[in-house]
Protein backbone atom coordinates (compact mmCIF):
# COMPACT_ATOMS: atom_id res chain seq x y z
CA UNK A 1 0.00 0.00 0.00
CA UNK A 2 2.83 2.36 0.79
CA UNK A 3 4.62 2.43 -2.55
CA UNK A 4 4.49 5.89 -4.15
CA UNK A 5 2.10 5.80 -7.08
CA UNK A 6 3.53 7.83 -9.96
CA UNK A 7 0.89 10.04 -11.60
CA UNK A 8 1.44 9.09 -15.22
CA UNK A 9 -1.31 10.61 -17.30
CA UNK A 10 -2.24 9.90 -20.92
CA UNK A 11 -0.20 11.88 -23.43
CA UNK A 12 -1.43 15.01 -25.17
CA UNK A 13 -1.76 12.95 -28.37
CA UNK A 14 -4.03 10.38 -26.71
CA UNK A 15 -6.13 13.13 -25.14
CA UNK A 16 -6.47 14.80 -28.53
CA UNK A 17 -7.40 11.48 -30.16
CA UNK A 18 -10.38 11.18 -27.81
CA UNK A 19 -11.55 14.72 -28.55
CA UNK A 20 -15.15 15.36 -29.59
CA UNK A 21 -13.81 18.03 -31.95
CA UNK A 22 -13.28 16.83 -35.54
CA UNK A 23 -9.60 16.88 -36.55
CA UNK A 24 -8.56 20.26 -37.86
CA UNK A 25 -11.61 22.02 -36.34
CA UNK A 26 -11.15 25.77 -36.23
CA UNK A 27 -13.38 28.65 -35.21
CA UNK A 28 -14.18 31.27 -37.83
CA UNK A 29 -13.04 34.39 -35.98
CA UNK A 30 -13.96 36.64 -38.91
CA UNK A 31 -17.59 36.01 -37.94
CA UNK A 32 -17.60 36.45 -34.14
CA UNK A 33 -21.36 36.90 -33.93
CA UNK A 34 -21.87 33.59 -35.72
CA UNK A 35 -19.41 31.51 -33.64
CA UNK A 36 -20.56 28.17 -32.28
CA UNK A 37 -18.80 27.17 -29.05
CA UNK A 38 -20.93 24.08 -28.36
CA UNK A 39 -18.47 21.44 -29.53
CA UNK A 40 -15.25 23.01 -28.26
CA UNK A 41 -16.89 23.66 -24.86
CA UNK A 42 -18.15 20.04 -24.68
CA UNK A 43 -14.53 19.01 -25.19
CA UNK A 44 -13.47 21.40 -22.42
CA UNK A 45 -15.93 19.70 -20.03
CA UNK A 46 -14.75 16.24 -21.09
CA UNK A 47 -11.26 17.28 -20.03
CA UNK A 48 -12.11 19.13 -16.81
CA UNK A 49 -14.30 16.32 -15.46
CA UNK A 50 -11.65 13.64 -16.03
CA UNK A 51 -8.27 15.41 -15.77
CA UNK A 52 -6.79 17.48 -12.96
CA UNK A 53 -4.49 20.42 -13.70
CA UNK A 54 -0.80 19.50 -13.42
CA UNK A 55 -0.15 22.03 -10.63
CA UNK A 56 -2.82 20.36 -8.46
CA UNK A 57 -1.38 16.90 -9.13
CA UNK A 58 2.12 18.17 -8.28
CA UNK A 59 0.87 19.66 -5.00
CA UNK A 60 -0.88 16.40 -4.02
CA UNK A 61 2.25 14.38 -4.78
CA UNK A 62 4.41 16.82 -2.83
CA UNK A 63 2.00 16.51 0.11
CA UNK A 64 2.03 12.73 -0.05
CA UNK A 65 5.81 12.55 -0.17
CA UNK A 66 6.00 14.67 2.99
CA UNK A 67 3.67 12.31 4.92
CA UNK A 68 4.89 9.27 6.85
CA UNK A 69 4.93 6.30 4.37
CA UNK A 70 2.12 3.88 5.22
CA UNK A 71 0.22 6.41 7.34
CA UNK A 72 -3.46 7.01 6.66
CA UNK A 73 -2.59 10.44 5.26
CA UNK A 74 0.00 8.93 2.91
CA UNK A 75 -2.33 6.14 1.76
CA UNK A 76 -5.21 8.54 1.22
CA UNK A 77 -3.11 10.87 -0.93
CA UNK A 78 -1.83 7.82 -2.80
CA UNK A 79 -5.45 6.77 -3.48
CA UNK A 80 -6.15 10.26 -4.77
CA UNK A 81 -3.27 9.87 -7.24
CA UNK A 82 -4.59 6.42 -8.26
CA UNK A 83 -8.00 7.98 -8.84
CA UNK A 84 -6.47 10.71 -11.01
CA UNK A 85 -4.78 8.10 -13.21
CA UNK A 86 -7.97 6.02 -13.55
CA UNK A 87 -10.32 8.90 -14.36
CA UNK A 88 -7.93 10.21 -17.00
CA UNK A 89 -7.43 6.80 -18.60
CA UNK A 90 -11.15 5.96 -18.64
CA UNK A 91 -12.37 9.49 -19.43
CA UNK A 92 -14.69 9.17 -16.46
CA UNK A 93 -15.51 11.79 -13.83
CA UNK A 94 -12.79 12.19 -11.19
CA UNK A 95 -15.55 12.58 -8.62
CA UNK A 96 -19.23 11.65 -8.73
CA UNK A 97 -20.00 15.18 -7.62
CA UNK A 98 -19.21 16.87 -10.89
CA UNK A 99 -20.19 20.11 -9.23
CA UNK A 100 -21.96 23.27 -10.15
CA UNK A 101 -20.67 24.52 -13.49
CA UNK A 102 -19.25 28.04 -13.58
CA UNK A 103 -17.99 29.68 -16.77
CA UNK A 104 -15.77 32.71 -17.22
CA UNK A 105 -15.73 33.96 -20.81
CA UNK A 106 -13.39 36.70 -22.06
CA UNK A 107 -14.01 37.83 -25.60
CA UNK A 108 -13.40 40.63 -28.13
CA UNK A 109 -16.00 43.17 -29.26
CA UNK A 110 -18.58 41.75 -31.63
CA UNK A 111 -18.99 38.41 -29.83
CA UNK A 112 -22.56 37.46 -28.88
CA UNK A 113 -22.95 36.68 -25.18
CA UNK A 114 -26.54 35.63 -25.77
CA UNK A 115 -25.48 33.05 -28.36
CA UNK A 116 -22.59 31.88 -26.16
CA UNK A 117 -24.92 31.24 -23.20
CA UNK A 118 -27.11 29.07 -25.36
CA UNK A 119 -24.15 27.13 -26.73
CA UNK A 120 -22.45 26.62 -23.38
CA UNK A 121 -25.74 25.37 -21.94
CA UNK A 122 -25.99 22.93 -24.82
CA UNK A 123 -22.44 21.77 -24.05
CA UNK A 124 -23.39 21.14 -20.41
CA UNK A 125 -26.49 19.18 -21.47
CA UNK A 126 -24.42 17.09 -23.88
CA UNK A 127 -21.76 16.38 -21.23
CA UNK A 128 -24.57 15.33 -18.85
CA UNK A 129 -26.03 13.00 -21.45
CA UNK A 130 -22.63 11.38 -21.89
CA UNK A 131 -22.34 10.78 -18.09
CA UNK A 132 -19.39 13.19 -17.83
CA UNK A 133 -21.51 15.36 -15.56
CA UNK A 134 -24.04 14.25 -12.96
CA UNK A 135 -27.41 16.00 -13.15
CA UNK A 136 -26.83 18.41 -10.26
CA UNK A 137 -29.68 20.84 -10.70
CA UNK A 138 -32.70 20.28 -8.46
CA UNK A 139 -35.69 22.37 -7.46
CA UNK A 140 -34.86 23.78 -4.04
CA UNK A 141 -38.07 22.93 -2.20
CA UNK A 142 -39.22 19.71 -3.82
CA UNK A 143 -35.71 18.41 -4.58
CA UNK A 144 -36.94 17.41 -8.03
CA UNK A 145 -34.04 16.87 -10.42
CA UNK A 146 -34.31 18.51 -13.84
CA UNK A 147 -32.10 15.69 -15.15
CA UNK A 148 -30.35 18.00 -17.61
CA UNK A 149 -28.27 20.23 -15.32
CA UNK A 150 -30.43 23.17 -16.38
CA UNK A 151 -32.03 25.50 -13.85
CA UNK A 152 -35.75 24.58 -13.81
CA UNK A 153 -36.82 28.15 -12.95
CA UNK A 154 -34.48 30.69 -14.53
CA UNK A 155 -31.22 30.50 -16.40
CA UNK A 156 -28.93 30.55 -13.40
CA UNK A 157 -27.22 27.22 -13.95
CA UNK A 158 -24.64 26.94 -15.39
CA UNK A 159 -23.37 30.27 -14.06
CA UNK A 160 -21.71 32.76 -16.43
CA UNK A 161 -19.24 35.59 -16.06
CA UNK A 162 -18.60 37.51 -19.27
CA UNK A 163 -15.92 40.09 -19.88
CA UNK A 164 -15.27 41.96 -23.10
CA UNK A 165 -11.59 42.67 -23.58
CA UNK A 166 -9.42 44.41 -26.15
CA UNK A 167 -7.66 41.25 -27.29
CA UNK A 168 -8.39 39.27 -30.43
CA UNK A 169 -8.64 35.81 -28.86
CA UNK A 170 -11.36 34.18 -26.74
CA UNK A 171 -10.88 32.40 -23.44
CA UNK A 172 -13.46 30.12 -21.85
CA UNK A 173 -12.59 28.97 -18.34
CA UNK A 174 -14.73 26.54 -16.41
CA UNK A 175 -14.82 25.38 -12.80
CA UNK A 176 -16.67 22.32 -11.52
CA UNK A 177 -17.40 23.29 -7.94
CA UNK A 178 -18.47 20.40 -5.74
CA UNK A 179 -21.25 20.78 -3.17
CA UNK A 180 -19.31 19.41 -0.20
CA UNK A 181 -16.58 22.01 -0.60
CA UNK A 182 -19.11 24.75 -1.34
CA UNK A 183 -20.85 23.98 1.95
CA UNK A 184 -17.71 24.64 4.01
CA UNK A 185 -16.95 28.01 2.40
CA UNK A 186 -17.53 30.93 4.78
CA UNK A 187 -18.01 34.67 4.79
CA UNK A 188 -16.98 36.65 7.88
CA UNK A 189 -17.80 40.21 8.86
CA UNK A 190 -15.12 42.03 10.78
CA UNK A 191 -14.79 42.81 13.58
CA UNK A 192 -15.79 39.38 14.85
CA UNK A 193 -16.05 39.43 18.63
CA UNK A 194 -16.31 35.65 19.06
CA UNK A 195 -13.04 35.14 17.17
CA UNK A 196 -11.39 38.21 18.58
CA UNK A 197 -10.74 39.25 14.99
CA UNK A 198 -10.32 42.93 14.18
CA UNK A 199 -10.24 44.88 10.94
CA UNK A 200 -6.65 44.08 10.02
CA UNK A 201 -4.57 41.34 8.45
CA UNK A 202 -4.38 39.47 11.77
CA UNK A 203 -8.16 39.46 11.89
CA UNK A 204 -8.34 38.11 8.34
CA UNK A 205 -5.90 35.36 9.29
CA UNK A 206 -8.07 34.33 12.23
CA UNK A 207 -11.12 34.02 9.96
CA UNK A 208 -9.25 31.76 7.56
CA UNK A 209 -7.90 29.52 10.32
CA UNK A 210 -11.38 29.30 11.82
CA UNK A 211 -12.95 28.35 8.48
CA UNK A 212 -10.41 25.59 7.86
CA UNK A 213 -10.85 24.16 11.37
CA UNK A 214 -14.65 24.21 10.99
CA UNK A 215 -14.36 22.50 7.59
CA UNK A 216 -12.25 19.61 8.99
CA UNK A 217 -12.26 16.95 6.24
CA UNK A 218 -15.77 17.72 5.07
CA UNK A 219 -14.79 19.79 2.07
CA UNK A 220 -12.48 16.96 0.90
CA UNK A 221 -9.17 18.25 2.18
CA UNK A 222 -6.48 19.05 1.25
CA UNK A 223 -8.36 22.14 0.15
CA UNK A 224 -7.46 25.10 -2.02
CA UNK A 225 -8.61 28.45 -0.67
CA UNK A 226 -9.65 31.56 -2.57
CA UNK A 227 -9.85 34.47 -0.16
CA UNK A 228 -11.10 37.95 -0.94
CA UNK A 229 -10.64 40.70 1.61
CA UNK A 230 -13.33 43.36 1.23
CA UNK A 231 -15.91 43.88 -1.50
CA UNK A 232 -19.59 43.47 -0.70
CA UNK A 233 -21.36 40.21 0.06
CA UNK A 234 -21.65 39.37 -3.64
CA UNK A 235 -18.48 40.80 -5.18
CA UNK A 236 -16.44 39.32 -2.34
CA UNK A 237 -17.75 35.81 -2.92
CA UNK A 238 -17.46 36.17 -6.68
CA UNK A 239 -13.82 37.16 -6.48
CA UNK A 240 -13.01 34.52 -3.87
CA UNK A 241 -14.23 31.80 -6.22
CA UNK A 242 -12.41 33.21 -9.19
CA UNK A 243 -9.18 33.21 -7.16
CA UNK A 244 -9.40 29.42 -6.97
CA UNK A 245 -8.61 29.44 -10.71
CA UNK A 246 -5.09 30.70 -9.98
CA UNK A 247 -2.41 28.10 -10.63
CA UNK A 248 -0.91 26.70 -7.44
CA UNK A 249 2.71 27.67 -6.99
CA UNK A 250 2.44 30.93 -8.90
CA UNK A 251 3.36 33.98 -6.87
CA UNK A 252 0.76 36.54 -5.88
CA UNK A 253 1.60 39.76 -7.78
CA UNK A 254 1.23 41.66 -4.49
CA UNK A 255 4.40 40.80 -2.51
CA UNK A 256 2.73 41.47 0.84
CA UNK A 257 -0.15 39.13 -0.02
CA UNK A 258 2.32 36.58 -1.37
CA UNK A 259 4.15 36.48 1.96
CA UNK A 260 0.81 36.29 3.80
CA UNK A 261 -0.35 33.35 1.67
CA UNK A 262 2.89 31.43 2.13
CA UNK A 263 3.00 31.85 5.89
CA UNK A 264 -0.68 31.00 6.22
CA UNK A 265 -0.35 27.86 4.10
CA UNK A 266 2.51 26.70 6.33
CA UNK A 267 0.50 27.41 9.48
CA UNK A 268 -2.70 25.77 8.23
CA UNK A 269 -0.70 22.63 7.53
CA UNK A 270 0.24 22.44 11.22
CA UNK A 271 -3.45 22.06 12.20
CA UNK A 272 -3.20 18.29 11.81
CA UNK A 273 -6.50 17.88 9.94
CA UNK A 274 -4.82 16.18 6.98
CA UNK A 275 -6.28 14.57 3.86
CA UNK A 276 -10.02 13.86 4.32
CA UNK A 277 -9.67 14.86 7.99
CA UNK A 278 -7.81 11.66 8.87
CA UNK A 279 -4.98 13.59 10.48
CA UNK A 280 -1.71 14.53 8.78
CA UNK A 281 0.36 17.44 7.54
CA UNK A 282 -1.48 18.10 4.26
CA UNK A 283 -4.56 20.15 5.13
CA UNK A 284 -4.41 22.76 2.34
CA UNK A 285 -2.60 22.78 -1.00
CA UNK A 286 -2.56 26.54 -1.30
CA UNK A 287 -4.17 29.88 -0.53
CA UNK A 288 -4.88 32.62 -3.05
CA UNK A 289 -5.77 35.94 -1.38
CA UNK A 290 -6.58 39.36 -2.73
CA UNK A 291 -7.42 42.71 -1.25
CA UNK A 292 -10.40 44.62 -2.67
CA UNK A 293 -12.15 47.92 -2.00
CA UNK A 294 -14.81 48.01 0.70
CA UNK A 295 -17.54 50.27 2.02
CA UNK A 296 -16.18 52.06 5.12
CA UNK A 297 -18.82 50.37 7.27
CA UNK A 298 -18.33 46.83 5.92
CA UNK A 299 -15.37 44.49 6.10
CA UNK A 300 -16.02 41.05 4.64
CA UNK A 301 -13.65 38.15 4.39
CA UNK A 302 -14.98 35.65 1.86
CA UNK A 303 -13.38 32.21 1.80
CA UNK A 304 -14.10 29.88 -1.09
CA UNK A 305 -13.03 26.33 -0.29
CA UNK A 306 -12.18 24.07 -3.22
CA UNK A 307 -11.72 20.34 -2.71
CA UNK A 308 -8.48 18.57 -3.66
CA UNK A 309 -10.18 17.54 -6.90
CA UNK A 310 -9.92 21.10 -8.20
CA UNK A 311 -11.45 20.71 -11.60
CA UNK A 312 -10.75 23.77 -13.69
CA UNK A 313 -9.62 24.36 -17.24
CA UNK A 314 -9.40 26.91 -20.01
CA UNK A 315 -10.14 26.72 -23.70
CA UNK A 316 -8.42 29.35 -25.84
CA UNK A 317 -9.56 30.21 -29.33
CA UNK A 318 -6.57 32.03 -30.82
CA UNK A 319 -6.98 35.02 -33.12
CA UNK A 320 -6.80 32.60 -36.08
CA UNK A 321 -9.50 30.37 -34.54
CA UNK A 322 -7.14 27.57 -33.47
CA UNK A 323 -8.47 25.88 -30.29
CA UNK A 324 -6.16 24.88 -27.45
CA UNK A 325 -6.71 23.52 -23.95
CA UNK A 326 -4.58 23.89 -20.84
CA UNK A 327 -5.22 20.29 -19.75
CA UNK B 1 -6.97 -5.63 6.81
CA UNK B 2 -10.36 -7.07 7.79
CA UNK B 3 -12.62 -8.60 5.13
CA UNK B 4 -16.33 -8.26 5.83
CA UNK B 5 -19.30 -9.46 3.80
CA UNK B 6 -22.85 -8.15 4.14
CA UNK B 7 -25.24 -8.97 5.77
CA UNK B 8 -23.30 -8.34 8.99
CA UNK B 9 -23.85 -9.61 12.51
CA UNK B 10 -23.85 -7.37 15.56
CA UNK B 11 -21.08 -9.56 16.98
CA UNK B 12 -18.75 -8.87 14.04
CA UNK B 13 -19.46 -5.15 14.23
CA UNK B 14 -18.81 -4.93 17.96
CA UNK B 15 -15.28 -6.25 17.37
CA UNK B 16 -14.34 -3.33 15.10
CA UNK B 17 -12.33 -0.43 16.51
CA UNK B 18 -11.45 3.02 15.25
CA UNK B 19 -8.52 2.76 12.83
CA UNK B 20 -9.36 -0.74 11.54
CA UNK B 21 -9.02 -1.04 7.78
CA UNK B 22 -11.86 -2.93 6.15
CA UNK B 23 -12.48 -4.42 2.71
CA UNK B 24 -16.23 -4.68 2.29
CA UNK B 25 -17.99 -7.21 0.07
CA UNK B 26 -21.61 -7.91 -0.76
CA UNK B 27 -24.59 -5.61 -1.16
CA UNK B 28 -24.75 -2.05 0.10
CA UNK B 29 -27.62 0.43 -0.20
CA UNK B 30 -27.04 4.00 -1.37
CA UNK B 31 -28.95 6.77 0.33
CA UNK B 32 -28.34 10.45 0.98
CA UNK B 33 -30.35 13.59 1.77
CA UNK B 34 -33.79 12.80 0.34
CA UNK B 35 -33.61 9.16 1.37
CA UNK B 36 -32.73 9.92 4.98
CA UNK B 37 -35.48 12.49 5.39
CA UNK B 38 -37.89 9.99 3.84
CA UNK B 39 -36.76 7.13 6.09
CA UNK B 40 -37.03 9.16 9.27
CA UNK B 41 -40.36 10.78 8.48
CA UNK B 42 -42.17 7.93 6.73
CA UNK B 43 -40.38 4.82 8.01
CA UNK B 44 -41.43 2.73 4.99
CA UNK B 45 -41.85 -0.97 5.81
CA UNK B 46 -40.63 -2.15 2.42
CA UNK B 47 -37.11 -0.95 3.20
CA UNK B 48 -36.83 -3.16 6.29
CA UNK B 49 -35.79 -6.40 4.54
CA UNK B 50 -33.45 -4.38 2.31
CA UNK B 51 -31.65 -2.63 5.17
CA UNK B 52 -31.63 -5.08 8.07
CA UNK B 53 -28.02 -5.97 8.97
CA UNK B 54 -26.88 -4.12 5.85
CA UNK B 55 -24.72 -1.09 5.15
CA UNK B 56 -25.90 2.34 3.95
CA UNK B 57 -23.59 4.28 1.65
CA UNK B 58 -23.84 8.08 1.49
CA UNK B 59 -23.30 8.45 -2.25
CA UNK B 60 -24.91 10.09 -5.26
CA UNK B 61 -23.31 8.26 -8.18
CA UNK B 62 -22.77 9.19 -11.80
CA UNK B 63 -24.55 6.38 -13.65
CA UNK B 64 -24.81 5.25 -17.24
CA UNK B 65 -27.78 3.34 -18.64
CA UNK B 66 -26.64 0.59 -20.98
CA UNK B 67 -28.38 -0.45 -24.19
CA UNK B 68 -29.81 -3.56 -22.48
CA UNK B 69 -31.43 -1.44 -19.75
CA UNK B 70 -28.87 -2.31 -17.07
CA UNK B 71 -26.91 0.35 -15.19
CA UNK B 72 -23.21 1.02 -14.77
CA UNK B 73 -21.65 3.14 -12.03
CA UNK B 74 -19.21 5.57 -13.65
CA UNK B 75 -18.16 7.46 -10.51
CA UNK B 76 -19.20 6.59 -6.99
CA UNK B 77 -17.30 8.19 -4.12
CA UNK B 78 -18.84 9.23 -0.79
CA UNK B 79 -20.72 12.45 -0.12
CA UNK B 80 -20.42 14.49 3.11
CA UNK B 81 -22.15 12.54 5.89
CA UNK B 82 -22.76 15.27 8.44
CA UNK B 83 -25.87 16.41 6.55
CA UNK B 84 -27.56 13.18 7.68
CA UNK B 85 -26.78 13.82 11.35
CA UNK B 86 -30.39 14.74 12.21
CA UNK B 87 -31.65 11.45 10.73
CA UNK B 88 -28.91 8.82 10.98
CA UNK B 89 -29.37 7.50 14.51
CA UNK B 90 -33.11 6.97 13.94
CA UNK B 91 -32.50 5.26 10.63
CA UNK B 92 -29.92 2.94 12.19
CA UNK B 93 -32.29 1.99 14.99
CA UNK B 94 -35.46 1.66 12.90
CA UNK B 95 -33.85 -0.49 10.23
CA UNK B 96 -31.13 -2.25 12.31
CA UNK B 97 -28.43 -0.99 9.97
CA UNK B 98 -24.93 -2.30 10.82
CA UNK B 99 -22.78 0.21 9.01
CA UNK B 100 -22.76 3.62 7.38
CA UNK B 101 -20.21 4.56 4.71
CA UNK B 102 -19.47 8.20 4.04
CA UNK B 103 -16.91 10.92 4.38
CA UNK B 104 -16.10 13.61 6.91
CA UNK B 105 -17.51 11.74 9.89
CA UNK B 106 -20.65 12.32 11.95
CA UNK B 107 -21.57 13.77 15.31
CA UNK B 108 -22.60 12.78 18.82
CA UNK B 109 -26.15 11.74 18.03
CA UNK B 110 -24.98 9.27 15.40
CA UNK B 111 -22.24 7.98 17.69
CA UNK B 112 -24.88 7.22 20.31
CA UNK B 113 -26.95 5.43 17.67
CA UNK B 114 -23.95 3.33 16.65
CA UNK B 115 -23.38 2.31 20.27
CA UNK B 116 -27.01 1.51 20.97
CA UNK B 117 -27.76 -0.61 17.89
CA UNK B 118 -24.28 -1.99 17.27
CA UNK B 119 -23.10 -0.32 14.08
CA UNK B 120 -19.99 1.44 12.72
CA UNK B 121 -19.17 4.43 10.56
CA UNK B 122 -16.85 3.53 7.70
CA UNK B 123 -14.86 6.24 5.96
CA UNK B 124 -14.15 6.16 2.23
CA UNK B 125 -11.81 8.51 0.39
CA UNK B 126 -13.78 11.52 -0.79
CA UNK B 127 -13.28 12.49 -4.40
CA UNK B 128 -12.03 9.04 -5.37
CA UNK B 129 -15.05 8.56 -7.62
CA UNK B 130 -13.34 6.55 -10.35
CA UNK B 131 -11.33 4.39 -7.98
CA UNK B 132 -14.37 3.41 -5.93
CA UNK B 133 -16.61 2.84 -8.98
CA UNK B 134 -14.12 0.13 -10.04
CA UNK B 135 -15.02 -1.77 -6.86
CA UNK B 136 -18.72 -1.83 -7.77
CA UNK B 137 -19.33 -5.26 -9.29
CA UNK B 138 -22.89 -4.65 -10.40
CA UNK B 139 -26.04 -2.70 -9.83
CA UNK B 140 -28.50 -5.11 -8.21
CA UNK B 141 -31.57 -2.87 -8.09
CA UNK B 142 -32.73 0.71 -7.70
CA UNK B 143 -35.70 2.08 -5.73
CA UNK B 144 -37.33 5.51 -5.90
CA UNK B 145 -35.40 6.48 -9.02
CA UNK B 146 -38.33 8.33 -10.57
CA UNK B 147 -39.23 10.14 -7.37
CA UNK B 148 -35.75 11.13 -6.18
CA UNK B 149 -33.64 11.31 -9.36
CA UNK B 150 -30.42 9.37 -9.91
CA UNK B 151 -28.14 11.12 -7.35
CA UNK B 152 -30.66 10.55 -4.54
CA UNK B 153 -32.21 7.16 -5.36
CA UNK B 154 -31.78 3.99 -3.25
CA UNK B 155 -29.29 2.16 -5.47
CA UNK B 156 -28.54 -1.38 -4.31
CA UNK B 157 -25.10 -2.39 -5.50
CA UNK B 158 -22.74 -5.29 -5.00
CA UNK B 159 -19.22 -4.23 -4.07
CA UNK B 160 -15.97 -6.15 -4.06
CA UNK B 161 -13.14 -5.29 -1.65
CA UNK B 162 -14.47 -1.80 -1.13
CA UNK B 163 -11.66 -0.04 0.82
CA UNK B 164 -12.78 1.61 4.07
CA UNK B 165 -11.50 2.73 7.44
CA UNK B 166 -13.50 2.48 10.67
CA UNK B 167 -13.50 6.06 11.98
CA UNK B 168 -16.42 5.71 14.44
CA UNK B 169 -16.98 2.45 16.27
CA UNK B 170 -19.79 0.97 18.35
CA UNK B 171 -17.99 1.80 21.62
CA UNK B 172 -18.07 5.58 21.34
CA UNK B 173 -14.69 5.97 19.64
CA UNK B 174 -14.39 8.62 16.92
CA UNK B 175 -11.29 9.58 14.98
CA UNK B 176 -13.12 12.72 13.81
CA UNK B 177 -13.62 13.91 17.37
CA UNK B 178 -9.93 13.41 18.14
CA UNK B 179 -8.72 15.27 15.02
CA UNK B 180 -11.24 18.08 15.61
CA UNK B 181 -10.11 18.54 19.20
CA UNK B 182 -6.41 18.56 18.31
CA UNK B 183 -6.89 21.00 15.43
CA UNK B 184 -8.98 23.34 17.60
CA UNK B 185 -6.22 23.40 20.20
CA UNK B 186 -3.62 24.12 17.54
CA UNK B 187 -5.83 26.87 16.02
CA UNK B 188 -6.01 28.59 19.40
CA UNK B 189 -2.22 28.66 19.54
CA UNK B 190 -2.00 30.01 15.95
CA UNK B 191 -4.51 32.76 16.72
CA UNK B 192 -2.83 33.84 19.94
Amino acid sequence: MSECVVPTLTSAEVVASKSVLPEGWKADMSNLAGLDLTLCATELLRRTTSRLPQDVIDALVKGRDAEEPGSRAFNTLNDMVRNIILADGNVSPLCQDTGSIIFWVRHPFGFSQRAARKQLRAAVMEATKRSWLRPNCVESLSGKNSGTNMDPFHDHHPAFHFEEWDQAHIEVSVMQKGGGSENVGAQYRLPDAALGAGRDIKGVRKCIIDAVVKAQGQGCSPGILGVSIGGDRVTGWERAKELVLRKLGTANPDPKMDAFEKELTRDLNTLGIGPMGYGGATTVLGVSAEEMYRHPASFYVSIAYMCWSSRRGTLTLAADGQPSYDL
Amino acid sequence: MIRLTTPLTEEAIRQLKVGDEVLLNGNVVLSRDMGHKFMKEQKPEWLKPILENMVIYHCGPVVRKNADGSWTFVAAGPTTSIREEPYQADVIETYKVRGVIGKGGMGKKTSEGLQKTGAVYLHATGGAGSLLAERVKRVVDVKMLEEFGSPEAFWIIEVEDFPLVVTMDSHGGSLHEIVAQQSQDRAKALMA
